[in-house]
This record gives structure tokens, sequence and C-alpha cells, in this order.
């Protein structure tokens, strides 16, 4: 077989796995399916992160209040709050705007400014963003505050109820099932963006922003308009993500939008390879079954050893997340799966 | 008026802490151009450390200010080998890399720092013992406590102490040489790394005391108090003009300040029920001495972050520096 066929062959089976992974994770029960679906979510927001970090290179640390305006949007657009229930192919973009207008409103100010000082300025956002959330209960009663808004609709799409259980050809499809496969799509056509992007005009204009703005500006290109559509995009991403999460979870609450989400997006695209698709995948997909590993690991070998818990699971993954953060800078610049220019940048190699 | 005077009191206070932990942003800054993301982590584990010692010798009978003392005595060395191990681990390594990657690398430190402390000290709010006697003085119709002096006194001391050893000793003028060229400072016989490393160990200590006296300010220490302090201290510095030493200073000063008024008065300039035209359109929700607040002191944390990115618009070279913030 040539390696044209092999690549095909690769190719489809993935998509055969992919497809019926639901139904193998649902015979270990529905929960599994859930996680599955957490873990798509987590994948979604770093690529999209991947779009601002690794193909821009600008460090944002305040990506999850993209997630939250997303989040909300859908919320506010479709649950018993303000008795509106759009339909969710509305929503979604509206949400995915919105997200573009606050990566807008982020990135402008910052835009003259070197990269460290723009991770400060995105980390206070995120912290705004959520202090906002928390307090917009008052006077008028918009976000609920800290109670969190519940009874979100959850997706219907052309008469399909995600919430309900359908049997179709036999087969049971439970409601994660169904949002299994609605992400899988998603993910597959930001995936898609993604690897376009990075072979495009643009996508090459932020690369040479990355790597040196002085010299991107000189070349003619307009480093301004760039780095904001950079910002627009991976908001975008991250606001059709936090409109998923809140269609699966019928609830949210400024809870979920703490910086620590934000690290965690990081820390899946640093750890995996800053600007690598696949990578950052990758390095999603390691983060996101981390807490569940943790879960079935830790927890026994505690309970045996000194018969109680000692440290907490949720403790440990931070703790690994630090590390991970702090020795893959160290000895892995590049991340697990590195991109093919930085790995050219780092072997010296500028031959190719 | 006895408000205004009584939130200037107040932010003067906060605005001395916040200066002290600038300076520790600044310093490092000013030297090999990195953001220390993990000092706010430093002034925690100041706290930390303190909060444990002054525990455990309140009910010893030793006068309240020996004890608060001792903590900072022991919080100090605590703090210098944490900056010590941070430099030498973390940063160090990749002084030549990409800006981006000790910046990671600062991030994941502050991680792993904060839950390491979590493990020590637990999650909860702790309660610094009340030990030391209130004091209060009334001073221009606001009322001044001792503590609020003492750390006033205490942080001008600080300051004046740093100006000193900058402008004024060989290890001034080594850091001074090494923040303007490393280069020509190491062909000059400058130790660069020693004077980085030297940096790094004074703002540590800098950052317990003020860790210390945010503690016994407000009584409580948190394993999660480092980060929104911290924030608050770097906004502070770019505010003040960051590499800038007297600009840190003054930044926190000016920060601590704005953010008290701002708390203080937030809420009665957004209440709506005080402009007449709109108290019409809002009617009954006005009538009786009602009021309709858009903003109230919980935005508080808020104004930091608006300083920040307000002064990075307009002047990023903030009130008293020379250094611009897209200096390569």
């Amino acid at each position: 077989m040539n390696r044209g066929k092999l690549l095909w062959a690769g190719v489809a089976l993935v998509a055969v796995t992919l497809l019926l992974l639901p139904f193998a994770l649902s015979y270990a029960g529905t929960a599994w399916v859930r996680i599955a679906n957490f873990a798509m979510l987590y994948v979604l927001l770093a690529l999209g992160l991947n779009i601002v970090v690794g193909f821009a290179g600008l460090l944002d640390l305040g990506y999850i209040a993209f997630y939250a305006v997303g989040a909300y949007v859908y919320a506010l657009l479709a649950s018993p709050q303000f008795g509106l229930h759009l339909p969710f192919w509305v929503i979604l973009p509206i949400g995915a705007a919105v997200a573009a207008l606050f990566g807008v409103m982020l990135g402008a100010p910052t835009l003259k400014l070197r990269g460290d000082y723009l991770a400060i300025v995105t980390l206070g956002f995120g912290e705004i963003v959520r202090i906002f959330l928390n307090n917009l209960s008052q006077p008028v009663n918009i976000t609920r505050g800290p109670q969190g808004i519940a009874g979100i609709d959850p997706v219907r799409l052309a008469g399909v109820d995600f919430s309900r259980t359908d049997t179709v050809l036999g087969a049971a499809f439970s409601g994660p099932m169904k949002y299994y496969y609605l992400l899988l799509l998603l993910l597959l056509a930001i995936v898609l963006i993604n690897v376009r992007l990075q072979n495009s005009r643009i996508g090459r204009a932020w690369e040479a922003i990355r790597e040196d703005e002085v010299a991107a500006r000189a070349m003619g290109i307009d480093t301004t308009g760039m780095k904001l559509l950079a910002f627009a995009m991976g908001a975008s991403f991250g606001g059709v993500a936090g409109g998923m999460f809140a269609a699966i979870q019928g609830f949210i609450s400024p809870e979920s939008f703490v910086l620590v989400e934000s690290v965690m997006v990081v820390s899946m695209v640093v750890l995996g390879g800053m600007g690598n698709v696949a990578g950052v995948i990758l390095g999603a997909l390691l983060l996101a079954f981390v807490p569940e590993f943790l879960r079935w690991t830790v927890e026994p070998v505690q309970q045996a050893l000194f018969g109680k818990m000692l440290v907490e699971p949720e403790v440990i993954r931070m703790l690994i997340f630090g590390l991970a953060l702090v020795l893959v800078m160290l000895f892995r610049p590049a991340g697990v799966l590195p991109s093919a220019v930085r790995k050219r940048e780092l072997t010296h190699d500028r031959a190719s | 008026m006895d408000i205004f005077v009584q939130q200037l009191v107040n932010g003067l206070t906060l605005g001395a802490v916040y200066a002290i932990v600038a300076l520790g942003y600044t310093m490092v800054y000013g030297i090999i151009q990195l953001i220390n993301f993990a000092h706010g982590e430093l002034v925690m584990i100041g706290a930390m450390v303190a909060f444990t010692v002054i525990n455990a010798l309140a009910a010893g009978g030793l006068p309240p200010l020996a004890v608060v003392l001792i903590g900072t005595a022991c919080a100090v060395p605590v703090c210098m080998l944490v900056g010590y191990a941070m430099e030498r681990l973390a940063y160090r390594p990749l002084r030549q890399a990409p800006r981006l990657a000790p910046l990671i690398t600062a991030i994941g430190v502050s991680i792993v720092l904060q839950h390491l402390a979590m493990l020590v000290w637990s999650r909860n709010v702790l309660a610094f013992p009340q030990i030391i006697p209130l004091t209060t003085y009334t001073f221009a119709g606001a009322v001044v406590t001792g503590v609020q002096l003492t750390i006033v006194g205490l942080c001008f001391a600080m300051m004046a102490g740093l100006a000193l050893l900058v402008y004024r000793t060989r290890l001034g003028t080594a850091m001074r040489a090494t923040a303007q060229n490393p280069q020509v400072a190491r062909l000059m016989g400058v130790d660069v790394n020693r004077v980085i490393a030297a940096t790094f160990i004074i703002g540590a200590a800098l950052g317990a005391v003020a860790g210390v006296m945010f503690g016994t300010y407000y009584g409580v220490a948190q394993y999660t108090m480092g980060s929104v302090l911290g924030l608050k201290a770097f906004a502070a510095a770019v505010l003040g003009g960051i590499g800038n030493v007297p600009g840190a200073m003054v930044g926190g000063l000016v920060l601590g300040v704005v953010e008290a008024l701002g708390a203080g008065y937030i809420g009665d300039f957004t209440d709506l029920c005080h402009y007449a035209l709109l108290a019409e359109a809002l009617g009954e929700r006005c009538a009786d001495g009602g009021h309709f607040v858009l903003f109230g002191s919980n935005y508080q944390d808020v104004f930091a972050f608006v300083v920040l990115i307000l002064v990075l618009v307009f002047r990023p070279s903030g009130l008293l520096g020379e250094r611009v913030g897209d200096r390569a």
C-alpha cells in the first residue's frame, strides 16, 4: 500500500472509532459519554485559544471570559430568566458574535503592547467579566449573580430534542450521545478551520507577527488588523464552546468561569504544542482526562495506603498542571507535539 | 467630608502595602524585563508563615509587638528562599528563551506554590489572633488605628531603605548597570547572575513583609490571597511606570487611594435616583428615598484593572517612567 492509501485508511479508522465511541462508552455508563463531551468542549476551547496563543503568539490568560460570554448569551436567550426561548441555531451565531466583540474590546487597548503586558491585561479582563457576572443581579437582575441561571433550554434541532432519548433503527440515542455527535460535528468544523487557517495568507501573517512584529509590519502586514482578527476568531470559538456548555449543563454560574479554567486551557495549548492542531487536541484530551484518571487512581491508592484521603485529587490535578507548565517550558518548550515551524526553529535547521 | 478623609486614610494604608508589593515586580522587571507572575504568591507565603508563627506564640505571653516581629523575622527568610529557588529553577534557565516561555513557567510556579500552600495551610480562611490592642487616634474627623500608622510608617521606611540601596550602594549600582545593559555590566566585572538573584531575594523579602502587614491589617489570610493582591500590585507598578522604583511607590499609593475612594463613592455616583431626570423616569423605585444603584462597592476589585488598562492605553510609560511598554 502506498502512503496515500495508508493515510486514508487511518482517517477512516479514526472516523469509525469516533462514530462508534459513544456506543462503547454508554456500555460503561452514560457518565462516560458526558466525560467525553466535556473533553470535546475543552478541545474546542483549546483550539480557539490556539489561534490566539499558538498562531498569533498573543498570550491570553482570560480566555475563559469568552466561554463565559458565550454561555451567558445562550442562557439569557434560552431560559426562563427573561422568558426568551430562541432556537439553538439563532443563538449560537449571536453568542459567537458577542464573544468576538468582547475579543476586539480586549484586543484593541492592548495592541500596542508587548506580550507580557497583554497576558496581565487579559487576566484582569477575565476577572472583570467574572466580577460583573457575579454582581449584575442588581439593580436589574440580569445574571442572577452567584446563584447562576438554571433551566436553560437543551438544544432542539430539526425537531430532535437533545434532552430525551430517541430510538433510531433499534439503537437508543441518549441525550449525551446526541450532544456527542453535535460536538463532534462542531469539532470537525473547527479543526478544519484551524488547519486551513494555518496555511493561509492570514495564518502566515500571524506567524510572521509572532516571530517578529516589526519585520512583519515592514513586509506590509496589517499587524493591527491581524491581531484583532486573531482575538475575534479565538473569542468566537470560545463563545461557541460556551453556548454548548450552557446547553449541555442546563445550568451556569460564575463559578464555572474562574481563573483556574483559563489556566487549564492555556496549559492544554502549551503542553500539546502551541500552534500545532494535532498537538493541541492531544494536550486538551490529556488534561481533560487527568481529573478522571486521578479519581480512579489517587483515591483508591490513598485509601489503601493511609485509610483516608490525605490529598484531594483536585489539588494533585492543579499541582500536575503547574509542574507540567514549568517542565514543558524547561525541557520541551515546543510541547509534546511541536508544530513544524517551531521545531524548525528549535533545531536551527533553516534550510527548509 | 468625614467619609472622604476616612477613605483617604484607608486607601493610603492599602496603597502603602500595594507599593511594597509593586516594588518586587518593578525591580525584577527593571532588571530582566520579566513579569514575575508568582510574586503575589510570595506575599501569600509570607502572610501564611507569619500566621503560623503568630498563632503559635499568641498564647505565650510575649508582648504583641515582639510576636509580630518574630513572625515577620520567620516569614522573610522563607520567602527569600522561595524567591531564590524560583529564580534559579524556573527563570534562569530560560533567560535567553522567547518571552512567552518564562511567563508560562511563572504561571506554573504560581499554581504550584498556591496549591502547596493549600496543602500546608488548608483551604480555609485563616483568622489571625487579635493580639494587637486596638489603639485609635482621631485625625481631621477620621479614625486612624495604630496598625495603620505603623504600616504606613514602615512602608515609607522600607521605600527609603530601598532607594538608598539602589542609588547609594555597590549592589545598587550593579543592579542599575545590569538593568541598562547586562552584557556590558558583565564586561565591567559585575556578576550578573548574582545581581539578578539578589534582586529576586530583595523583592521576596519586601513581599514577605507586605504579606505580614496585609495579614495583620485585615486579620485574615488564605492561600488564594496572592493572585488578586499580586495583580493589583502589578497594576500599581505599571501605573507608576514599570521598572521605575519611585514609580512603584507612587503608583501603589495612588492605586490604593483610587480604590478606597472609588469603593466609597461609586455607589453614590451611580445611584440613578440622585439624578433628577433619571429619578423621574424610574418613578417609584426612587420614591421615598429609594435607590437605584448601578454599581456598588462590590465592584471594588474592578478599579485596579480599569486603571491598568487606562494607563496602558493613554500613558504606557506610567506616571513617572520613561520605560515604554513596547520597548524591545
